[in-house]
């Protein structure tokens, strides 16, 4: 889906916060969100797609204003909602408050059937997909042709395994593009790779 | 982003409570989440830190049959320094920073990183900042953060889009030639391994 955590090339943002000394936790119940989230997956209750897609499913609004610990929080507590784990309702009792889940999901789709085999050198140009359902292909470069650098081994499809959608395991090519191409006239000179699944790419002839 | 500065509409409970909340759940149906919580803290804060990538750092910058094989499957050259990558990233690839070539990692759909191998990420990388703005920015963007890379220094951008993770392997500085390995691994530092640092 093109949701707002789709950022690559956003533009209107500031400085980076970046300090020397910094941490990945800021508070004791981050850390718990992260153990919690961990140990639903490790159960089995989701997968590392469905957590992503419910980040990505966030109203808007609370994605952006929300820390990157809530945002983990939020996808947890939706998925159990929608798994039968627990009700929006006890959640909310026990929290003593309002439980802002994501929104709902559209459906998957499995892979792309006239997907090619690529190897390194090989032009590839990111086929012009919206994807209403998971999607890894970050906007930035749909549409655009790039040059394959490597292989990955397979691995399960995103845009079904988010969905229970049943697919073959793929690879995914880590393909080099230039930022020039990218933002025409609006980037600054830089290789850019992105790791892009077997069904997101076409050969380009040009 | 800072936290609990979000306009949350006015009932929705703190977010610790929401933690308290989903915590219970779980008790209340027998999954022992506690247990969980004390292993995984302790793996976050004990295991999953830059000293591993750090060893395999100054092992690549010493031993060049496994700096060879650190280019050519990361995930089995990691695994001989006895460091272990979840079941997902089934890959690892390291990059080979020189002189002239630097390279950056980042993730601008989530904050994916090798975190078993630099640790987890720090809060900036997870910020929209750096999402947003290091692909299309990067010369900027490394230049705020204290990186001031001469023009003829190329840079390549790597976004975490799938399971595949990225360390970047820094040039050894030229006046550590020699030095042994415990010493050269201590000053490699995580954002060295990002790529928003030289050494």
């Amino acid at each position: 889906m093109d949701g707002m955590h789709d950022l690559g090339g956003k533009q209107g943002f500031g400085a980076v916060r970046y300090t020397l000394d910094a941490v990945a936790f800021h508070a004791p119940w981050e850390k718990r969100v992260n153990a919690l989230y961990a140990f639903a997956v490790k159960l089995g209750i989701f997968n590392m797609d469905e957590y992503r897609h419910a980040i990505e499913r966030m109203e808007p609004r609370h994605y952006l204003s929300a820390s990157y610990y809530e945002r983990s929080l939020t996808s947890l507590a939706t998925l159990c909602v929608e798994k039968g784990i627990v009700t929006r309702e006890e959640l909310e009792r026990r929290a003593g408050g309002g439980f802002p889940l994501s929104m709902g999901s559209a459906p998957g789709r499995t892979n792309v059937a006239s997907r090619g085999r690529f190897k390194p050198g090989d032009r590839v140009r990111v086929r012009i997909d919206h994807v209403a359902g998971h999607v890894r292909m970050p906007g930035y470069i749909r549409g655009k042709v790039g040059v394959v650098v490597s292989e990955s081994p397979v691995y399960p499809f995103p845009d079904a395994h988010a969905h229970s959608v049943e697919a073959a395991d793929e690879p995914t090519y880590d393909v080099r593009f230039r930022a020039e191409d990218l933002w025409p006239d609006s980037a600054e000179p830089a290789l850019v790779h992105a790791a892009v699944f077997q069904s997101y790419l076409e050969p380009s002839i040009a | 982003m800072p936290d609990d500065h979000s306009p949350a509409p006015s009932g929705t409970a703190s977010v610790e409570q929401r933690v308290d909340a989903i915590q219970g759940a779980f008790e209340e149906r027998g999954l022992n989440p506690g247990d969980a919580i004390e292993e995984l803290t302790h793996l976050a804060e004990e295991q999953w830190v830059p000293d591993n990538g750090a060893r395999v750092v100054a092992r690549a910058w010493t031993d060049p049959a496994f700096r060879q094989r650190l280019f050519t499957n990361g995930r089995e050259a990691v695994a001989e320094l006895g460091l272990a990558m979840p079941k997902h990233h089934r890959h690892l690839v390291a990059l080979e920073n020189t002189p002239t070539v630097q390279n950056v990692i980042c993730c601008t759909l989530c904050s994916c990183t090798a975190f078993t191998i630099i640790g987890l990420p720090p809060d900036w990388y997870k910020d929209l900042e750096y999402r947003a703005r290091v692909v299309r920015q990067s010369r900027t963007v490394l230049k705020e953060m204290g990186l001031d890379l001469p023009r003829d220094v190329e840079i390549r951008v790597w976004d975490t889009t799938a399971d595949t993770r990225y360390m970047v392997v820094p040039v050894q500085p030229p006046e550590t030639i020699g030095w042994p390995e415990d010493k050269l691994a201590a000053i490699v530092t995580r954002d060295a391994m990002i790529g928003v640092a030289r050494l």
